[in-house]
């Protein structure tokens, strides 16, 4: 209490120089994203105003449809490809997390972290190429053999892909690029787990897997929800790898094994975009008006569901 | 730190000489200049236009620059469309185009860039397509353009089809599943193959001629690169990609008349001579109306012709000689070769070039 005190004078009295230039950059960046932010969505509004007025006859990438039934399979696509890269990622990043932060020794921990961590600096390109040149022909009999046992399943049913760039394929690649940011949150929120907590739930007779369960998943949760949709939002706007790996044609279809696949709105713009003109232009910059709306929403809904859990985890 | 900072700015110098001298990498040493026979060229130019081109137009304005040293070309691949927009408003003195302006366009006339309405089209770019595909133990096929679209419209689905087999005797043929690639990007290159599959085979191929595949499903790739690595790839495949860009896969013969006719830059020059003008064009618009239906011997109907366009008159003399002096270098013999082999683009024949000449000479 006592050195309290004189820290409080100190601060209601003499504002010192570095004290007045360090909060006035922090609110000037906070200031720049907001406009910064702005900007992109006026963008976005202003140039997509004509996508949504023009006569569809007129606009070739249209194709005399409407903007709707143009816009509709490419956000099916880009969720549905985002959503099966959360499913395959997030139980393998939260083991990885886990491992890391329970059951690996220390030093085997920081390595393996590390290595998790350089897997986020390789370039998205990269990906794309190593994708659809060697792991789309690597996965294929494995595909092949789905189709034959499971084709009874709507998931695995139609004819396999010759060349295995379908929807499941650029879904593990996108699983792979999310895995470290994911990995990443786990394994710091694991770690704040309340060491008490722990210690207590041991104390009491509990193994290892009943004390996670118990002490450091309930008090997790809410990091856990919100490291999977900083994932899927990475896995949304995601461009060169989809575009790469996958062979699209714009239907909305979930067989995941057939060369038939739905596409994503990134990954569409970045195929029409160099030859599009005129009001084409408009359209695409309007189906990323939509991408942002999507991420938008989805942001909202983990900020509501981490808000909902905060307050039954056990972080209070 | 004083010694730091000195070496960071010696660096930082280091860095930003590299980097200039790097600039000046594509233009001549300053020594070549006096051997240079006649570089009475100089001035900018900044072209846009048709994407296809990109590749050649750098190869030629590298070789032209290298030889003239006061001039600057640049060449940007905005796409056609926006090219030919842009020679409209003034922007672009010349452009690539994918295709000739139409009549309309012509009448309406509005050119900007032009002191007058006359202009010329130069078919200087012509980029040969080859029907590859992958199939093991089979290097070449015979197949005429029904076959051709049944297989990509799906209704050909194996490879020992009888429509397959017939064409093609003594050639043995697996019972593999046929996966045809296309393109899943806007491209010239689908445009001319489905031009060719509509016109040729007008029973099997109903859609018309499009720069976007115009059937819904199927295996699709992103650019030349990805299809060619995706027929690859796969067991049982076939698309269409520039010619150049083929390696080691097989290629489709196509039926011409009545025989079967193998890709060649020969065969391509001649389908060109072979195809007539479009009528009522002024002298130095030759613009070519691609007769793929033609059935004259040796003559390989699948490729792109991508048009060189420019002024007749030019506001300014110099610019109007530059362009004379930079298109007559690519429609050389030495500027077609370059493009051959920078490109993959097939050399035009002396016949046409003569005629391009000429049209060069009413530059001015």
């Amino acid at each position: 209490m006592t050195t309290a005190s004189p820290a409080r004078t100190a601060q209601r009295g003499v504002r010192r120089l570095g004290d007045r230039v360090f909060s006035g950059t922090a609110v000037g960046a906070g200031i720049v994203i907001l406009l910064l932010l702005a900007a992109v969505a006026l963008f976005l509004i202003t140039q997509s105003i004509p996508a949504f007025t023009v006569d569809p006859e007129d606009v070739s990438i249209l194709r005399g449809q409407s903007f709707v039934e143009y816009v509709g399979p490419l956000v099916f696509g880009t969720i549905w490809a985002a959503l099966l890269a959360l499913i395959v990622a997030a139980p393998l990043a939260i083991g990885i997390a886990l491992f890391i932060s329970h059951y690996a020794p220390r030093r085997i921990a920081s390595v393996i972290g590390y290595v998790i961590d350089l897997l986020a600096a390789v370039p998205s390109v990269v990906y794309g190429l190593w994708g659809a040149t060697t792991f789309a022909p690597i996965v294929r009999p494995f595909y092949v053999w789905l189709n034959e046992n499971l084709g009874w399943f709507p998931l695995f049913a139609g004819d396999v892909s010759a060349t295995g760039r379908t929807i499941l394929t650029a879904s593990l690649v996108l699983a792979v690029m999310i895995l470290p940011i994911m990995t990443a949150i786990c394994r710091e929120v694991f770690l704040q787990a309340p060491r008490l907590h722990e210690e207590a739930a041991l104390a009491l007779g509990a193994t290892r897997w009943e004390m996670i369960r118990m002490a450091v998943l309930p008090f997790a949760r809410g990091g856990m929800v919100s490291a999977a949709m900083l994932a899927l939002g990475r896995a949304l706007g995601e461009t060169m790898a989809v575009t790469m790996v996958l062979s699209v044609s714009g239907v909305i279809s979930v067989e995941l094994l057939t060369s038939t696949n739905p596409t994503t709105i990134p990954a569409n713009i970045a195929l029409s975009f160099p030859e599009a003109y005129g009001e084409g232009v408009n359209v695409l910059i309007a189906t990323g008006l939509i991408l942002f709306l999507v991420t938008f929403a989805v942001n909202a809904l983990a900020r509501y569901i981490v808000n909902r859990r905060s307050a039954f985890s056990g972080a209070n | 730190m004083n010694i730091k900072r000195v070496g960071t700015l010696a660096a930082l110098g280091l860095t930003g000489t590299l980097l200039l001298a790097s600039c000046a990498s594509n233009e001549a040493a300053p020594g070549d200049s006096s051997e240079a026979p006649e570089s009475s060229f100089s001035g900018q130019l900044d072209g846009t236009g048709a994407s296809s081109q990109e590749s050649a137009q750098l190869a030629w304005l590298t070789a032209f620059q290298t030889e003239n040293p006061d001039v600057t070309i640049n060449y940007e691949g905005t796409g056609s469309g926006p090219g030919r927009e842009n020679f409209l408003a003034g922007a672009s003195p010349f452009i690539g185009s994918d295709r000739a302006f139409n009549e309309e366009e012509l009448a309406a006339g509005g050119f900007t860039a032009c002191a007058s309405d006359e202009i010329v089209e130069l078919p200087l770019y012509v980029s040969p397509i080859a029907v590859i595909f992958n199939l093991e133990g089979v290097d070449e096929l015979n197949l005429d353009a029904a076959t051709i679209a049944n297989i990509f419209n799906g209704t050909v689905t194996t490879w020992n089809d009888p429509a397959i087999a017939d064409q093609n005797e003594g050639v043995e043929l697996p019972d593999t599943a046929i996966t045809p690639v296309h393109r899943s990007d806007d491209s010239g290159t689908t445009e001319n193959f489905t031009d060719y599959l509509a016109a040729v085979a007008p029973e099997a191929w109903t859609s018309e001629a499009d720069g976007v595949w115009p059937l819904t499903g199927g295996e699709s790739a992103e650019g030349t690169s990805n299809l060619v690595a995706a027929v690859e790839g796969g067991e049982g495949t076939i698309g269409y990609a520039d010619a150049s860009r083929a390696g080691s896969l097989g290629k489709v013969s196509v039926k011409v008349g009545e025989e079967y006719v193998p890709y060649s830059t020969d065969a391509v020059a001649a389908f060109i001579d072979a195809s007539p003008r479009v009528e009522g064009r002024t002298d130095g618009d030759i613009a070519i109306e691609l007769d793929r239906t033609t059935t004259e011997a040796g003559v390989y109907p699948l490729a792109l012709i991508s048009y060189l366009i420019g002024c007749v008159e030019y506001e300014d003399p110099a610019t109007a000689e530059l362009v004379a002096g930079y298109f007559s270098y690519i429609a050389s013999e030495e500027g077609q070769q370059v493009g051959l082999d920078e490109a993959g683009s097939a050399p035009i024949s002396d016949e046409l070039r003569t005629e391009v000449e000429s049209a060069i000479a009413l530059i001015g």
